[in-house]
């Protein structure tokens, strides 16, 4: 018997796939094509404290193997998130984890505090990738000490599992994420968009209304990669992976640089289907390698 | 209405060339087709080029529903239209329909469509419907750039009354479409247009609307990544705050555009 569960910081996960965020919607988008309840668990799109509009248009580049986007976060806010979308999406039959985004400290508290009363949302990720308009605009996720005290602070009122979704944009990786361990994060996801650009050379402008955006897709698998790797090795914590996955190949190369799930995010565009197809393609190897649970996989990677 | 999404294969029946930037696709579905709307589009994979990772968004441009077919009318861009434009007979083409709201139908039956480009599109589809639906027989503008692209009149014709106008004069009318004079003198005599093509025209079309109080609906072409309504990549921007292109439109009224 193939046992395809994980167990992440004692929440259950029917199967290590799930969605990434701001690449599924709020899950409901995708009912015509996929059975939810054949995830692991859904991570929808960042909600922060009050309605966003985003950034203007354009917002997206095609560039090679990926794409480039900066869409800004735009959401309605918390209070529109727990009265209108909560009760549409609370008993999807897969777990439903809320990705929290805030501009200062105080914005991430107040959007945590209030999805912790939510009772059928078992985890948040706090997306730290985001600009602290308080200092500068320099994100929280790309400065240690700025990445602990927003996890810490996150951490009192959060009572649930408490995951951290780590920025690649930085110099140290496995520093960062040592920081949110302190600072309380059960779990580490990562990695987020790469800071990148585009540029039209025929009119001699940027692509992106924003100049820079952030990079996805299969271009940044091999950075994602290795990243997983050196958090593995660093902490303790439990890891989801994520960036680039595009199959059940790319997401059992997780497994074996560390972590205990996958996130699908880009490749929902293209195919918004291939979620339940790596399902089906993890099982697939494990048979075909003789192994009865994807646990014995999680940071398998031979280096002798 | 909410009609199922379809992630599926369809299958090339013909691919027309029909000049040196244009070819028709027409496809059949393996089953009947859902309800599908003027104004409606698909996201097609393109497959064997690997500079093109993401989907490609193409308006419906006729349907028959007794034969199952379907067809695109596609421009030559990028590596894209031009992998699509290899496509054989029986080749499949994996796509994702139907795509975004409609054209609203109109309470009068004095109805111009302008078309301007592979903007003319999803026009063909717009008065087949007018004229089959509805007993309407709308009048047509349609700008090309020159002679050699001027195709498919004698299917347009079919539903309503064309006139044509060329960038260079080489057939109907000179200039862009706003410079015809059916839209220069004529204009009073319609209380509904439906136009699309390049935002800067449909631009100027809104604009004349506004002027002469005429409803406008224009069908936007902003750039996607999904299609279906997750990455909010290709908002524009109305009154009610940014709204998804692939879902809430394509097609706008003008009036909710925030174009001035
Ligand atoms: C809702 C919608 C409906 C459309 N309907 C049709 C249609 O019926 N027939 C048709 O021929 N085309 C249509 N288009 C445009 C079509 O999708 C693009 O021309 C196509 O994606 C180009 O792909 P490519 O790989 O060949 O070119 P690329 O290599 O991607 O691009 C080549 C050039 O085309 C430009 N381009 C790319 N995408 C767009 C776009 N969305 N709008 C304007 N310029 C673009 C790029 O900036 C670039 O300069 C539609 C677009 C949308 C959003
Ligand atoms: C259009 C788009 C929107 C995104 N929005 C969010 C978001 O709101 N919050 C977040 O933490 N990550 C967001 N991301 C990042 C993804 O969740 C993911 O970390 C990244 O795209 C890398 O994975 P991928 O290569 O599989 O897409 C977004 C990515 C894309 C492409
Ligand atoms: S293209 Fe993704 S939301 Fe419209």
């Amino acid at each position: 018997m193939i046992d395809l569960s994980v167990n992440i910081a004692g929440l259950i996960f029917k199967n290590p796939v799930t969605t990434a965020s701001g690449t599924f919607g709020y899950g409901d988008e995708f009912r015509d094509f996929i059975d939810l309840g054949q995830l692991g668990g859904v991570f929808v799109k960042a909600v922060t404290g009050k309605n966003r509009d985003g950034n203007a248009y354009p917002r997206m580049s095609e560039t090679p193997s990926g794409m480039l986007n900066s869409v800004g976060l735009q959401n309605r806010g918390v209070d529109y998130f727990c009265r209108e979308i909560y009760p549409k999406i609370k008993d999807f039959n897969t777990n439903v984890i809320v990705n929290v985004s805030g501009s200062t400290l105080e914005e991430y508290v107040e959007v945590a505090g209030r999805i912790n009363e939510l009772a059928k949302i078992p985890a948040i990720e706090l997306n730290i990738s985001c600009p602290n308009v308080k200092l500068g605009g320099m994100a929280f996720g790309t400065v240690p000490s700025m990445a602990a005290d927003v996890t810490s602070a996150v951490r009192k009122v959060y009572k649930k599992v408490l995951m951290v979704k780590l920025s690649p944009n930085v110099t140290s990786i496995a520093e960062i994420a040592k920081a949110v361990v302190d600072g309380g994060a059960d779990v580490i996801t990562l990695i987020n968009t790469l800071l990148g650009m585009a540029i039209d050379a025929e009119q001699r402008r940027p692509v992106l209304s924003t100049i820079t955006g952030g990079l996805s897709g299969p271009a940044i698998k091999p950075v994602a990669l290795r990243m997983v790797w050196q958090v593995h090795k660093a902490v303790p914590v439990p890891i989801i992976g994520l960036g680039g996955i595009m199959n059940a190949t790319d997401a059992i190369e997780f497994f074996l640089a560390g972590a205990t799930a996958i996130q699908v995010g880009t490749a929902n565009f293209i195919d918004p289907q291939v979620s339940v197809k790596i399902v089906a393609g993890i099982e697939e190897y494990l048979v075909r390698h003789h192994l009865d649970s994807v646990n014995s996989l999680i940071g398998a990677l031979r280096t002798d | 209405m909410d009609v199922r999404k379809l992630v599926q294969d369809l299958h090339v029946v013909k691919n027309i060339r029909l000049n040196d930037r244009h070819f028709l696709l027409e496809l059949v579905a393996p089953e009947t087709f859902p309800m599908l709307l003027p104004g409606q589009f698909v996201q097609a994979l393109v497959k064997d080029s690997p500079s093109t990772f993401l989907r490609r968004p193409f308006s419906i441009h006729s349907v028959d529903y007794v034969n199952n077919t379907l067809r695109l009318l596609i421009q030559l861009k990028g590596a894209g239209t031009h992998h699509l434009s290899l496509l054989r007979e029986g080749e499949p083409l994996n796509l994702i329909y139907p795509l975004g709201n409609s054209f609203s139908f109109p309470q009068t039956n004095d109805v111009l469509l302008i078309g301007g480009g592979c903007g003319v599109a999803p026009l063909l589809f717009l008065s087949q419907f007018l004229r089959q639906q509805h007993q309407i027989h709308p009048t047509m503008l349609l700008g090309f750039k020159t002679k050699e692209e001027v195709t498919e009149i004698e299917e347009y014709s079919r539903f309503g009354n064309v006139h044509v106008i060329t960038d260079d004069g080489t057939e109907g009318e000179k200039g862009l479409v706003v410079d015809h004079s059916l839209i220069r003198d004529g204009i009073n005599q319609f209380k509904k247009i439906y136009a699309c093509g390049p935002e800067p025209m449909l631009r100027a079309i809104a604009k004349i609307a506004g002027i002469h109080h005429i409803d406008c609906e224009v069908s936007l072409e902003n750039t996607m990544a999904c299609g279906f309504g997750v990455c909010l990549c290709c908002v524009t921007a109305t009154q009610t705050g940014n709204e998804r292109v692939c879902v809430e439109g394509p097609v706008f009224n003008t009036r909710k555009l925030k174009w001035n």
